[in-house]
């Protein structure tokens, strides 16, 4: 803008050009072409989500991805390489294409809104530049003809305007539907999209290990009583509906080669009024049938073995303690894990000495053993000849330090610095114990199985079922059905014929009309002879 | 439920001799494709038909046997070949199926082989006409390939699945899936083949010895139809597959969709369809693009199929080659 032009007019024209710029930017975010480009976008940028390790299905995996390449891992991290379904670029992708779905669905509802009031186009002035088309004679006057043609064309919409010169014309649709069901699948998508979020902003999944031997099992609380535990933003914790799920017993069935054939729990639960009433319902647990309370779901989605001990202090005391370890090898199920004894009051004189006096233990378990001179290892993944292979400590095992540890491993730190020491180094079978020099007896017990439970809640679960189900039917009614036009021209002719004009075009991209406009000429030209004569009586009267 | 050795024995059987006869089709489909005479000698022929009018019911009407072409009866002869491939094919499936007590679908080899077939039944349905016959050189190759992959690669004996997969969604989901992927092999056969006959259209390539054999392609129009009818039916049908699978996802691993790679992976090859149906959709993507596209579909469900299940480690790792 120039200077010495009006103020107020230039003000006039900047806006309009900032508006003409928005509604411009506008079109062309809600065009096919960016929509395209967008879907084209998704589908790449989806593609690490498939090939990199993800933090939400495996994290450790993700932990070592980074360790192996300290240069480039971290800049990886940062690029939320590693988050592709939450990260800030997916959602920039997913949030556009959804707004240019709106956009362009939007002024397309509104239109087949107004079709569907509206009459069917007037008929094109050439009929014949159309891809399918016939002309031809028919008996009577105009205004028979199209009455003839009239029950030939049932189910569609139809408009009869006259034209100059006693012309008359007959315009037909069909198959408005299929923008209907393309609507209807564009529409739940964005329901889909939201039902989803809602149950992502809403739900929590915790998971749990419990040991199958009909203990106290678990009450579903607060956060705390699960051993991991995701939650949407909207759920704190504190409002979970309460349950409680005790473990009876747990089954693996194996084939010859080690290949599980079914995993089974029986368990039994009380939930919301059971509670108060102290009833237990039971339930058999399995893979794919889990249990539903309400909006709750448990799954069993693993298992694995707690190694007992019992520990035998100087002084006489005992203490008894299975605890899971990690099945390290899935198919034989060796496992890994460690235990931390405090002695009985009343061992040592102070706290102090009692806190130097701990024992841990730390090793390989079996289910069933093999030893290759003094290794352990595993044969099979059922509890046929179970053994540990452990070593034995005395000290202090950090635990009061209040850093916190791993349950599967020892700190390393307190043995480096000796203030955990190692005491023994053991292979042993149920039954078979080891002397201390202290005097502290450490038995090996046996093993009891433990079953890996997940909790789901997920508020809106049914609505995303309910989403895919419209958005499949949609997808279908718009493939299925073809919106085409037929048009007809009839110009009055000598010896009370008319000269007949047919015109049909496909509005969509479907190959395979032809035929059905085929049917139609050929219906209308061969019953038209027929019942020519008595229509021609009925219309002279 | 124990493993019935014998009748797996007869199933394995029964699919190498159907690779057999469905190699020696597609021979006869090679050879067929190239001794296809061009279409002027054939008319020339029937010309003459036409102009002798003699019936069998007039005088001096000498019948001559109808012969075929032989390019056409090495066609209806690979047809036939097919046809009794298939048969055997179906029987080693259904032979397993009943050997291991269980749908014959749980580790890769039997997911290949079940896709393959439903891939060779689409072929016999969407090319039937004579017209595409020659089509048939560019389906088998690839099942050929597949089923060779299958047969030693991703081979497992017969065993009963683990337990995940011992649900009654598995013949749903699965069966599902396999259909809509062999639909998607005819598909993107379809587009590979009109991109080629795109190109050898031009005049100055037309005439090279390879411009000659694809001149006896289907027209590209007919080409790019069936891409496309093949693709409106795969969609909703592969659509309908996934949205199976997240509902028995939901039962088994505890949630409907989890980015498993294998989920991944099909979100990925059903956004590329859905780009080229919407690019059949846009001008100036109607044809070459769009055919790109839909090759690009394509490539990612061959992805799927092979790279993540013995590549990538995930949820859906069942090919038991371990």
């Amino acid at each position: 803008m120039t200077a010495d032009q009006p103020s107020a007019l230039t003000s006039q024209g900047r806006l309009r050009r900032a508006i003409a710029a928005v509604r411009n930017r506008w079109r062309q975010l809600t065009s096919m072409r960016t929509a395209l480009v967008l879907l084209f976008l998704l589908a790449i940028a989806a593609i690490p989500g498939a090939l990199l390790p993800q933090r939400n299905l495996n994290t450790q995996a993700v932990d070592s991805y980074i360790a192996a390449r300290p240069a480039l891992g971290p800049v990886m991290d940062t690029l939320e390489l590693f988050d592709v379904f939450g990260s800030f670029w997916f959602t920039a992708i997913y949030v556009l294409l959804f707004v240019s779905l709106i956009g362009c669905l939007t002024p397309r509802m509104i239109e087949h809104g107004k079709a569907l009031r509206a009459q069917p186009v007037r008929v094109p002035r050439n009929l014949s530049r159309l891809p399918l088309r016939h002309s031809g004679a028919l008996d009577g006057s105009p205004k028979t003809v199209i009455a003839d043609i009239a029950p030939h064309l049932r189910g569609w919409r139809t408009a009869v305007r006259p034209e100059p010169d006693g012309v008359l014309t007959l315009s037909a649709e069909k198959g408005y539907t299929r923008e209907a069901g393309n609507l209807l699948f564009h529409f739940s998508l964005i329901g889909l999209l939201a039902a989803i979020a809602i149950g992502k902003l809403f739900g929590y999944e915790g998971s749990v290990i419990v040991i199958a031997d009909n203990g106290p099992g678990f009450c579903n609380t607060s956060p705390a009583i699960y051993d991991s535990f995701r939650a949407g933003n909207s759920t704190d914790g504190t409002g979970l509906e309460p349950f409680c799920i005790r473990v009876k017993d747990f089954n693996a069935d194996y084939l010859e080669n080690g290949q599980a054939e079914m995993f089974t729990s029986n368990i039994s639960y009380q939930s919301a009024d059971d509670i108060a009433a102290g009833t237990w319902r039971d339930y058999q647990l399995k893979v794919n049938e889990p249990l539903r309370l309400g909006d709750e779901r448990i799954y069993l989605t693993g298992h694995g073995y707690a190694p007992e001990f019992t520990v035998t202090f100087p002084d006489g005391q005992s203490r008894t303690e299975a605890l899971q370890f990690r099945p390290d090898d899935a198919t034989t199920f060796l496992s890994s894990g460690a235990l931390r004894f405090d002695p009985p009051g009343g061992t040592y004189a102070t706290a102090d000495e009692r806190r130097r006096g701990q024992i841990a233990i730390e090793g390989l378990f079996a289910p069933t053993a093999q030893f290759n001179g003094t290794l352990l290892s595993s044969r099979f993944p059922e509890l046929v000849d179970p053994a540990v292979a452990v070593d034995i400590y005395k000290g202090d095992t950090g635990l009061d330090t209040g850093i916190p540890q791993s349950i599967f491993t020892l700190n390393q730190e307190m043995i480096n610095q000796g203030r955990l020491v190692k005491q023994d180094r053991v292979n042993l079978r149920p039954g078979e114990s080891t002397t201390l020099t202290d005097g502290t007896n450490i038995r090996f017990d046996g093993a009891k199985e433990f079953a890996n439970l997940q909790v789901g809640y997920d508020p809106a679960q049914l609505w995303v079922l309910v989403f895919a189900i419209t958005m499949m039917t949609g997808l279908l009614v718009s493939l299925v059905i073809k919106r085409r036009r037929v048009w007809f021209r009839v110009l009055p002719a000598e010896a009370g014929r008319s000269s007949v004009e047919m015109g049909g075009l496909a509005r969509t991209d479907h190959a395979g009309w032809g035929p059905e406009f085929e049917t139609l000429r050929t219906e209308i030209w061969t019953t038209r002879t027929k019942t020519h004569s008595e229509t021609l009586d009925t219309e002279t009267v | 439920m124990p493993i019935d050795d014998n009748l797996a024995r007869w199933s394995d059987i029964s699919f190498e001799t159907a690779f057999v006869v469905y190699l020696l089709a597609a021979i006869l489909f090679i050879a067929q494709l190239a001794t296809t005479r061009t279409a002027t000698l054939s008319r020339a022929a029937s010309l003459h038909r036409q102009l002798v009018t003699a019936t069998s019911s007039t005088p001096g009407y000498v019948p001559v046997p109808e012969r075929r072409a032989p390019s056409e009866r090495l066609g209806r002869t690979g047809l036939a070949l097919v046809m009794l491939a298939l048969t055997l094919h179906v029987g080693s499936i259904v032979l397993r199926g009943i050997a291991t007590g269980r749908p014959p679908w749980g580790n890769m080899y039997e997911f290949v082989s079940v896709t393959c077939a439903a891939g060779i039944l689409a072929g016999l349905i969407v090319l039937r006409s004579e017209q595409l016959r020659t089509l048939w050189v560019f389906v088998l190759v690839p099942t050929l390939i597949l089923l060779f992959i299958a047969g030693t690669v991703l081979y497992a004996n017969a065993a009963p699945v683990v337990p995940a997969l011992q649900s009654y969604w598995l013949p749903v989901h699965v069966s599902i899936v396999s259909l809509g992927s062999g639909v998607f092999l005819i598909s993107g056969a379809a587009s590979t083949l009109f991109l080629i006959r795109i190109r050898y259209l031009n005049s100055a390539v037309a005439d090279s010895r390879v411009g000659q054999v694809v001149a006896r392609l289907p027209s590209a129009q007919s080409l790019d139809v069936l891409a496309y009818k093949t693709t409106i039916f795969a969609f909703p049908l592969f659509g309908i597959g996934v949205i199976l699978g997240a509902i028995w996802a939901e039962a088994a691993w505890g949630r409907f969709w989890g980015w498993d790679p294998k989920e991944t992976v099909s979100f990925i090859a059903w956004i590329i369809y859905a780009a080229y149906l919407h690019a059949r959709a846009t001008s100036g993507w109607r044809d070459t693009r769009a055919a790109w596209i839909n090759i690009a579909g394509f490539v990612a469900m061959l992805f799927n199929l092979f790279i993540i299940n013995m590549v990538v480690s995930g949820l859906h790792s069942y090919a038991g080659l371990n």
